[in-house]
């Protein structure tokens, strides 16, 4: 019945277990090697990954400047174009937190414009000082985070589906507390917290986004906060059983979402001194495609503040650049569209093409 | 030796299997294995895991190529090789796996005729003929199942009992002349998570289909559901064919002795003694669906295994005292403390030393796109913070002194954990675990893909944790690896503790005669 074995298994086996061993050995040292090698020789392609965008960025001014020299290489241009996408940087950064922990927000728009109407209501129809209004609609944004952490995490209903419902709500109160108008003459104070106060003639507005960003940057890089966030957008399930609390993980992330896409909100006001009921809704997408595009930046592969931070600024130069050659304001749509999809395709070719999660 | 009768031939055989033989890279899954299954026959395929068994059936499912040489007829006629997946019921083959397949939230109908609706070009499905025609199909077999429920809310018997009629009529629908080519089904571990009740039922509809004519290939792990429904049964171990029997003329022992051999124990014998230190953990009345309650204690330094067949629950047990799932009770004391296993987590496990290391290495144990260092430095970061926080040459510094340690190869913190073999992702997942220092620490199939150096690292680690203090769980099919590495091993069947086996009697033959023989009685 036994088929014929050797009279001696052990010597056999351990003979066998020698020969593997030595092979084994050979083989780690040529991987420990080559990848030793790899490291040294493509130390250009990783470089080139993280600052590609900014290449990209530096190419495309000196393109563009090539033909409208005065306005692209003007310091003014850039000024005023940095501060006026203030609010792009801050409502990106608000996307990226739950994108980091595997939750969409489509509802970053909505409570920016939410944010920014109510700050006018409260200021200029119900004349509460500036500084409460603003406490409030920051409250505001929680808020509407914790109603999405809510329906995502107890009903277990996909982040896309609530956030998009809500978003849609939300754009329905904003008309319901404006009475579809336009609300003008907010706060000088706030108007010159933000855009009147310039700092090597950028308005002051730019630096709170710069500020922020490099805050974002710090909690995701250098703290275990930002590691476990990251966890839980990459694995939930490994990070549950490494002992993370999952469900306190995204709602931490939502509800700072909320807060810092209200906050976006503020500065849209502040930068014109008046709110109108639409406008902050056409930010989505802009947000989406610099979130997207920054995570093919600076850190490949994870949404990081850095690279969102430069990808506004890539695509908003594009953007005043093909304003200067005359081409009509479509091009906007043409370039945030277009960058979005680009920006998705070149992070799946970093990711080896797997489908997304 | 074979001990084929001739009692029951058909015209021809209904599959004929000759010199099968599969390596893969230098290791032999099948060697030279021939065996027919005849008409209207139920033909048992035993062995334990690692035997063949499942490369045999991935060979007949068009999975894998054979090496050349080898032979498969089906009904007298030789069918291509490798076989076209696409076409093998066409050919009269369908398959029956333990996932079965079906679709829960579709109806009964819908999963019945999947195969057609799913490749039909009809523009416009007739619903009302096709539940007429399930409803049909059932009142054949005499099952009652409603054509029109979701599957979702069939019991586990009926939705096995769907599924066997299904590849009965798949073969059905697709051969051209059924009544000379009724099909060969091959029902592939069906019935470890059925109710003894439940498997009755199976085994009526088997002898059903095999009156139509079809044969069955019954694949299991269990002797005595072989014994009761096959007319005959083949032995497979270490991919080589021990035998084909009658079953009617073959005892249970037989079979054991076949399936696991008589080579004596290369290691005569555990190379440990049981622990006679103090209780570190006892367990009390554990259970969830399936499992339990059971009962049982670790002492300090002990290595303790679980084993047991397919579907037995031992492999439930390290995730349920982890907390890692929900409908859990019982009651475990960690050093005199005392947990309800109810409202067990994994954070206040993690807080009372308990570390708990999945089988499901980049699904459950680590994160496949993020780099080595941040995986094994996940329990530690709090301490690896510096005056400006956490930077990522800090995490690199800690998980290469780990790496070193471990032996993780090669050791380059920013590797993403993915890229690591088998071996290297289990080192370095253990050493984010071990860092901390457990109490307890569970650790499910530890290793499972594992190459033999990595193996013995691995069994090292766990050796000098347990030296340590720890008490260590180690749930695993591999007999050979629980012999060596435990102190005590525990053996499983339907839920229960049937067996304990240390000292002398800990050996990897013990452990698989236990596996097999102790069926517990359940009334």
């Amino acid at each position: 019945m036994s088929t014929g074995q050797t009279s001696d298994p052990i010597a056999a086996y351990e003979k066998r277990i020698a020969a593997l061993e030595a092979k084994l050995n050979s083989l780690e040292e040529s991987v420990i090697l080559r990848t030793a090698h790899e490291t040294e020789t493509f130390d250009w392609k990783i470089w080139a990954e993280r600052f590609g965008l900014l290449i990209a960025w530096g190419g495309m001014i000196l393109i563009l400047g090539a033909f409208k020299p005065d306005q692209m290489f003007a310091w003014n241009s850039y000024a005023s174009m940095f501060g006026s996408n203030a609010m792009v940087v801050v409502l990106t950064l608000a996307l990226m937190i739950p994108l980091t922990t595997g939750d969409f927000d489509l509802s970053v728009a909505s409570v920016m414009g939410l944010s920014s109407m109510l700050l006018a209501v409260l200021n200029v129809k119900m004349g509460m000082p500036i500084g409460g209004a603003i406490v409030f609609v920051l409250a505001a944004g929680a808020v509407v985070g914790a109603i999405n952490s809510f329906f995502i995490l107890y009903f277990g209903v996909h982040s896309l589906i609530v956030t998009l419902g809500t978003g849609y709500f939300i754009n329905g109160v904003i008309l319901w507390v404006s009475n579809s108008n336009t609300i003008a003459g907010v706060s000088m104070d706030l108007v010159k917290a933000v855009i009147l106060t310039r700092l090597f003639g950028i308005p002051i507005g730019f630096f709170y986004a710069l500020a922020l960003s490099v805050l974002v940057w710090y909690v995701f890089q250098h703290t275990s906060l930002g590691r476990r966030l990251l966890f839980v957008g990459r694995g939930r399930e490994v990070a549950r059983l490494s002992g993370v609390n999952v469900n306190r993980v995204r709602t931490g992330a939502l509800v700072a979402s909320g807060v810092i896409a209200a906050f976006a909100g503020v500065l849209y006001t502040g930068m014109r001194g008046a709110s109108d009921p639409s406008s902050a809704l056409a930010f989505l997408l802009p947000a989406f495609a610099a979130a997207f595009l920054g995570s093919t930046a600076i850190y490949p592969g994870r949404f990081n503040a850095p690279g969102a931070f430069v990808a506004v600024f890539f695509l908003s130069t594009g953007i005043m650049g093909l304003n200067f050659l005359g081409v009509d304001s479509f091009v906007q749509n043409l370039f945030y569209g277009g960058g979005l999809v680009i920006a998705v395709s070149i992070s799946q070719l970093i990711r080896g093409r797997k489908p997304m999660d | 030796m074979r001990s084929e009768t001739t009692e029951r031939v058909g015209d021809t055989d209904a599959l004929d299997i000759r010199h099968l033989s599969k390596h893969f890279g230098g290791a032999v899954a099948l060697d030279d294995v021939s065996l027919t299954v005849r008409r209207g026959e139920v033909h048992g395929l035993l062995g334990s895991n690692g035997s063949g068994k499942s490369t045999l059936i991935k060979v007949l499912a068009g999975f894998h190529t054979p090496e050349p040489g080898a032979e498969i007829r089906l009904y007298g006629q030789s069918v291509p090789l490798p076989i076209p997946g696409a076409k093998v019921r066409e050919l009269g083959l369908a398959f029956v796996h333990q996932h079965l397949g079906l679709i829960p939230s579709l109806s009964v109908t819908e999963n019945l005729f999947i195969g057609s609706l799913s490749t039909g070009q009809d523009w416009a499905i007739n619903w009302g003929a096709a539940y007429r025609e399930a409803a049909t199909i059932f009142v054949r077999f005499g099952l009652a199942l409603d054509p029109k429920a979701p599957v979702g809310t069939l019991s586990a018997v009926q939705q096995a009992l769907l599924a066997i009629v299904r590849a009965y009529e798949d073969i059905r629908r697709a051969t051209e002349n059924h009544v000379d080519r009724p099909g060969v089904l091959v029902l592939d571990e069906p019935t470890p998570f059925l109710p003894r009740a439940g498997v009755e039922q199976l085994f009526g509809l088997v002898r059903q289909c095999t009156q139509l004519g079809a044969s069955v290939i019954f694949v299991s792990h269990d002797v005595d559901e072989v014994r009761e429904i096959t007319d005959r049964a083949t032995v497979l171990r270490d991919g080589h064919l021990i035998d084909t029997v009658v079953t009617a003329n073959t005892s249970h022992e037989a079979f054991v002795e076949r399936i696991i051999g008589r080579n004596m124990d290369a290691y005569g014998g555990a190379n440990k003694q049981a622990r006679v230190a103090s209780t570190a953990v006892s367990v009390r009345s554990l259970a969830t669906a399936g499992v339990g309650p059971v009962t049982f204690d670790l002492s300090e330094g002990e290595i303790l295994g679980l084993t047991g067949l397919i579907g037995s629950g031992f492999d439930n047990i390290p995730a349920l005292l982890y907390g890692a799932r929900k409908g859990t009770t019982g009651e475990m004391t960690i050093d005199s403390q005392r947990f309800d296993l109810a409202a067990l987590n994994p954070i206040k496990a993690l807080e009372v030393g308990i570390a708990y290391l999945p089988a499901d290495r980049l699904g459950e144990a680590g994160i496949g796109s993020l780099p080595v260092g941040d995986n094994v430095s996940m329990p530690v970061y709090g301490k690896l913070r510096g005056a400006l926080g956490l930077t990522d040459r800090q995490i690199g510094r800690h998980a290469r002194k780990l790496g070193h340690e471990a032996g993780v190869k090669p050791n380059i913190p920013s590797m993403s954990l993915a890229a690591l073999s088998g071996g290297n992702v289990q080192k370095a997942l253990m050493a984010k675990w071990l860092q901390i220092g457990p109490r307890l620490l569970l650790l499910d199939e530890p290793t499972q893909g594992v190459d033999v150096g990595a193996r013995q690292q691995i069994w090292d680690a766990l050796d000098r944790t347990a030296e340590s203090g720890a008490a260590i769980l180690v749930s695993s099919t591999d007999y050979e690896q629980l012999a060596q590495l435990c102190h005590r091993v525990l053996i499983f069947a339907r839920g229960q503790i049937v067996a304990e086996l240390s000292g002398s009697e800990l050996t990897k033959d013990m452990i698989a005669e236990h596996c097999y023989r102790s069926m517990p009685q359940i009334a």
